[in-house]
């Protein structure tokens, strides 16, 4: 499978591709698809996702609980906002750490590459004290959005 | 300070654009306040505010060259943030490989129904 790649853009986005063997199809439906969501969307070895809500539609909730099964835990919770079956969705989440992250506005395309699927996930942050800060804290629980090569921010 | 608010300050100082450039120039080596703000807008008290909090984060340090202070990236701090990256970068990279089996899985089951 190819690399994944990561970088930031401008002052507030950050951008993530990566292709997978699937149809567009099927990575859609492994993002929106609660019980898929919870199979591959742990993070580090160890963590799992005991809660996971995914209401695929125009203002449904999504609400991701880790747990690392010694106590620490962490969730997610956000919103869809747009949903174009298979090829696109935009939501906005935020992290409960237990301190409420700003809204993290999150595009993600699935665009077909030959048999396969090309993703492209933009995140926008609001502001870059905001993204600097998603980048130091939020995943210090090592999780969800990690980002960046130190090569794209200086 | 410990290593996790010393990663905090290292990435909030790289949240401010002029310090962002200050770096890139530093990354192609040392200099002077003085040539740190030629390619800039600002006064030098205001370059030397920006490198402060750079050195207050552990991304820059400086030199006594007689008279001169010439300053230049910090190679302990710069790598940290690197090292931080990389496991972060790694633990999405995990997701993703995950993913690779779940849609394998996926493939499996279709063709499974079809037949």
């Amino acid at each position: 499978m190819s690399k994944m790649t990561l970088q930031t853009e401008g002052d507030t986005h950050v951008v993530v591709t990566r292709r997978f063997a699937a149809p567009p199809e099927a990575v859609y439906r492994a993002h929106t698809d609660p019980k898929l969501v919870q199979k591959w969307m742990l993070g580090p070895e160890g963590w799992t996702m005991p809660v996971c809500i995914s209401e695929a539609k125009p203002g449904g909730k999504i609400r991701y609980e880790w747990s690392n099964g010694k106590g620490a835990g962490f969730h997610l919770t956000g919103e869809y906002l747009e949903l174009e079956p298979y090829s696109r969705l935009v939501h906005v989440e935020r992290m409960h750490l237990p301190d409420t992250t700003p809204d993290n506005h999150v595009e993600t395309r699935f665009d077909a590459d030959g048999t396969g699927t090309l993703m492209t996930v933009r995140m926008t942050l609001p502001d870059a004290q905001t993204r600097a800060a998603m980048l130091a804290t939020g995943m210090e629980r090592g999780m969800e959005a990690s980002y960046v090569r130190l090569e794209g921010m200086i | 300070m410990d290593a996790a608010s010393n990663l905090n300050a290292a990435f909030s100082a790289l949240a401010d654009p002029t310090r962002r450039a200050i770096l890139a120039r530093l990354a192609k080596g040392e200099a002077t306040v003085m040539e740190l703000a030629a390619p800039f807008e600002m006064t030098q008290p205001a370059i030397s505010q920006h490198l402060k909090v750079l050195e207050g984060a552990g991304l820059v340090v400086r030199r006594v060259d007689g008279t001169k202070r010439p300053r230049r990236l910090a190679k302990a701090g710069v790598e940290a943030m690197d090292q931080w990256l990389a496991m972060l970068r790694k633990a999405l990279e995990k997701n993703y490989d995950r993913l690779d089996e779940v849609l394998a899985s996926m493939e499996k089951q279709k063709r499974g129904e079809k037949r």
